[in-house]
């Protein structure tokens, strides 16, 4: 009853590509929001399966604390794209160059 | 076992490669939380049964919950309009950046040598274990992480304001 750790490494660093690739070439700031979740997301997978090898819950602890961090990484997150929605009218990146040289 | 991992595991990855290539941002939201159900059943058969269910209703609930709502208030209507340039040289040079990354990362632990854990633990991962745990070596995180939720909300309230100065 034991899932080998490599597997599950394995899936998880798949899934961290998959968030970073997503963060870096969608423009919907939503989307690139919803993709840095799931790169959150692989890393406690890599924590629990540590934790799992090591059968200690210190490794549970940090995932519930990332858990904490990405809940209000998503709060304030939103409510930026809410106001910039209001000022611009726009949710893409490619638009939002004000700060570009 | 192993299969049920399988299953997961294509699973996760399938509906997360579909976040990533839709066009329209609901849809995207709607295929993560199939994509965060299917790593909550992958904490469960790595003994953490209070992290998957914390997983299901914070994230599958919660945050997704508020991604929707966000979406439904900025009344996103019609798909993502195609780019000018779909294939730009940044968005090839961020794809090969995040392969490259995931391929040194993958290197990078293949070269670790672990030695073989503990034997099994029982009751390892259930919400005794984790609440002994995070009241009394964990204590200071957790009383700082109430602190960087109080800033999250006042932050997130002052955002959300009607005139920003």
């Amino acid at each position: 009853m034991v899932v080998p750790l490599p597997y599950v490494l394995g899936l998880s660093v798949a899934l961290f590509a998959l968030g970073a690739i997503g963060v870096l070439i969608r423009r919907n700031i939503l989307i690139i929001l919803m993709c840095l979740e799931m790169m959150l997301n692989a890393v406690n997978l890599a924590f629990i399966a540590f934790a799992d090898h090591f059968k200690a819950v210190d490794g549970q602890m940090f995932v519930f604390f990332v858990l904490t961090v990405a809940a209000a990484e998503v709060a304030v997150g939103l409510a930026l794209v809410v106001a910039i929605f209001r000022q611009r009218a726009t949710v893409y990146v490619d638009d939002l160059n004000i700060l570009k040289w | 076992m192993e299969l049920i991992f399988f299953g997961l595991a294509a699973l996760a990855l399938i509906s997360g490669v579909l976040v990533v290539f839709q066009t329209h941002p609901l849809r995207s939201a709607l295929w993560l939380i199939v994509n965060f159900f299917a790593v909550a059943g992958i904490y469960l058969l790595l003994h953490a049964e209070f992290i998957a269910a914390i997983q299901i209703i914070v994230y599958a609930g919660a945050i997704m919950v508020l991604f929707l709502f966000v979406i439904m208030l900025l009344n996103l209507r019609e798909p993502e309009a195609p780019t000018k340039t779909p294939y730009s040289a940044q968005k090839v040079a961020g794809f090969m950046a995040s392969v490259a990354a995931a391929f040194f990362i993958a290197y990078g632990l293949s070269r670790v040598q672990l030695a073989p854990g503990p034997a099994a633990v029982p009751g390892l991962g259930n919400t005794e274990s984790i609440a002994k745990l995070l009241f009394t070596d964990y204590l200071l995180p957790f009383e700082v992480t109430s602190v960087l939720l109080l800033v999250a909300i006042v932050g997130a309230v002052v955002l959300s304001k009607k005139k920003l100065q």
